[in-house]
C-alpha cells in the first residue's frame, strides 16, 4: 500500500532502483530476511555472497513473477511464486556450486533456504505481481543490493571483532585478542539489534515497536489473524 | 548414532533457532504470548514430522530418477501443499483444533525451518526413523526457544530501555543472551 502512495509521489525508475539501498532497506528497516542475516555473516565474504545469491534469484523472480502477473490466478499464487523463486535458487546453487566451491560450502543449507527468504516472496507479493516488468527488476536490485549492503556491514563488524581479520587482511591490535563470542550465534544478534538501533538513531524516526504485517510475508494469507490472536490473548 | 543423542542435539547443543538461524520471523514475531508460542510450537512440531515423512520417499523417487537436484523445488511444493491440504481438512473435521493450531499454519509455509530440516536429513544421510527423530527434536528445539524467550520478552516490556533500542533492538539483544545461555550446552555430546 505504501509503495502505491510514493510510486503516485516519485514515479521514476531512479527510485525504484534507490529505494531498497538504504531508505527501505529490506533487512535493517524492514526486518526481513533475518535467518541468512544472522546466519552466514560471521565473514564478510560470506555476507557478499549470500547478498548477491539473493539478488540474482530476487531480480529474475521479479522479472519472471511480473511477466507472469495475468497468468496466475490468484488463489494460487503464493505457491507459484515459491516455485519460480525455487527453480532460480536451483540454478543459482549449480552455477555456486561449479565456480564457487569454497562460498558454496561455506553456506550450505541457508542457500537452498534462499527460496523461502521472506524478502523475495515479500517483494512479489507486494510489487512484483502488481507493476510493470522495468520497475520489478529495478526493484529487485535495489532491494537485492540494499540485502547485500547489510550482510556485508554485518559480516565485516562480526569479522573485524571476532577474528581480528577483514576480508583477509589482518588488523593490527585486534588480532591478537579476538573477541570470538562475535561470531559465535548469541554475537550475531547482538550486532544485528545493534545495528537496527544505529540506522534508528541516524534515521532519527521512531523505531519499529515490533514486527508489524506490513512486513510480513505471511500478510496476504493471515490477514492479520496471528495479531489478533495475539491480542486477544488466546 | 542413537536416536536419544539426535534427540538432545536437536533440541540443546544445536539448537534450531538460537545456534542455527532457522525460523528467526515466527520466533521474533510470535513469541509474545506464552499461549501462541505453545500454539506455533505445536503446529511446526506437527507439520515438521508430516513434511520429513513426506519429503523422505519423495528424495528416494527423486533419486530413482537421478535428478535429486530439483529436491529444493519438489520439497517446497510438496510442503506447502500439504499445509493447505491440512488447513482444509482441519477446517472440516476437527474445527476446536483448527482453531487452536489453524492461524499458524499459513505461517509455517515460509518458515524456513521446516525446509531447513527436510534437507538437513538428506544433508546428513539419516534415515527414515533417523529423520522423524530428528524433525521431532527440531520441532521440540523451536517450541522450547519459542516458550524460553516469551518469558524473557514479558520482562522487557517493562524495563526501561533507551529511545533508540525500543522494540526490536531490545529484542534481539535479549536473543542474544538467552542463546549465550544454550553455548553452555556445546561439548555435552
Amino acid at each position: 500500500m505504501a509503495d502505491k502512495n510514493e510510486k503516485t509521489e516519485k514515479n521514476s525508475n531512479l527510485y525504484e532502483l534507490t529505494k531498497g539501498l538504504i531508505k527501505q532497506n529490506p533487512t535493517l528497516v524492514g526486518l526481513l530476511g533475518m535467518c541468512p542475516t544472522l546466519a552466514v555473516t560471521t565473514m564478510a565474504k560470506n555476507g557478499i555472497g549470500m547478498g548477491l545469491a539473493t539478488t540474482f534469484v530476487l531480480v529474475c523472480s521479479n522479472l519472471v513473477i511480473s511477466l507472469l502477473k495475468n497468468v496466475i490466478p490468484k488463489a494460487v499464487r503464493l505457491p507459484c511464486f515459491i516455485v519460480v523463486i525455487a527453480g532460480f535458487v536451483t540454478l543459482i546453487e549449480f552455477l555456486m556450486k561449479g565456480y564457487i566451491p569454497d562460498l558454496y560450502n561455506a553456506l550450505g543449507v541457508f542457500l537452498s533456504l534462499i527460496t523461502v527468504n521472506c524478502i523475495i516472496l515479500g517483494r512479489a507479493e507486494a510489487f512484483a505481481s502488481k507493476n510493470k516488468v522495468l520497475p520489478s527488476i529495478l526493484d529487485g536490485l535495489g532491494m537485492g543490493l540494499g540485502f547485500t549492503l547489510s550482510l556485508f556491514t554485518m559480516g565485516s563488524v562480526r569479522e573485524i571483532l571476532g577474528t581480528g581479520s577483514w576480508m583477509g587482511l589482518q588488523i593490527p591490535v585486534l588480532c591478537d585478542h579476538p573477541m570470538t563470542i562475535f561470531i559465535m550465534p548469541a554475537g550475531g544478534f547482538f550486532v544485528l539489534g545493534c545495528l537496527i538501533a544505529l540506522v534508528n538513531k541516524i534515521a532519527n524516526k521512531k523505531p519499529p515497536q515490533e514486527i508489524s504485517c506490513s512486513s510480513c510475508p505471511n500478510a496476504a494469507i493471515c490477514c492479520g489473524q496471528c495479531k489478533t490472536d495475539a491480542e486477544e490473548g488466546k | 548414532m542413537s536416536y536419544v543423542m539426535i534427540l538432545i542435539g536437536c533440541v540443546f547443543v544445536n539448537n534450531v533457532v538460537l545456534s542455527q538461524f532457522m525460523g528467526i520471523c515466527p520466533f521474533l514475531g510470535v513469541s509474545k504470548q506464552m499461549r501462541s508460542s505453545v500454539g506455533m510450537g505445536a503446529a511446526v512440531i506437527f507439520v515438521m514430522l508430516c513434511a520429513t515423512a513426506i519429503t523422505y520417499p519423495v528424495y528416494k523417487l527423486l533419486e530413482k530418477f537421478e535428478i535429486t537436484y530439483l529436491k529444493t523445488v519438489a520439497f517446497i511444493l510438496v510442503i506447502a501443499m500439504f499445509v493447505q491440504l491440512v488447513e482444509i481438512i482441519m477446517k472440516k473435521l476437527m474445527p476446536p483444533l483448527y482453531k487452536a493450531l489453524g492461524v499458524y499454519l499459513p505461517l509455517i509455509t515460509t518458515n524456513c525451518a521446516v525446509l531447513g530440516v527436510t534437507i538437513g536429513n538428506i544433508d546428513n544421510g539419516y534415515n527414515f526413523l533417523q529423520s522423524l527423530t530428528n524433525a521431532l527434536g527440531t520441532g521440540l528445539a523451536f517450541t522450547l526457544a519459542l516458550l524460553l524467550f516469551s518469558g524473557v520478552r514479558s520482562a522487557i516490556e517493562d524495563s526501561d530501555f533507551p529511545e533508540t533500542f525500543k522494540g526490536v533492538p531490545a529484542t534481539l539483544i535479549a536473543a542474544s543472551i538467552v542463546s549465550l545461555s544454550f553455548m553452555g550446552f556445546t561439548g555435552i555430546i
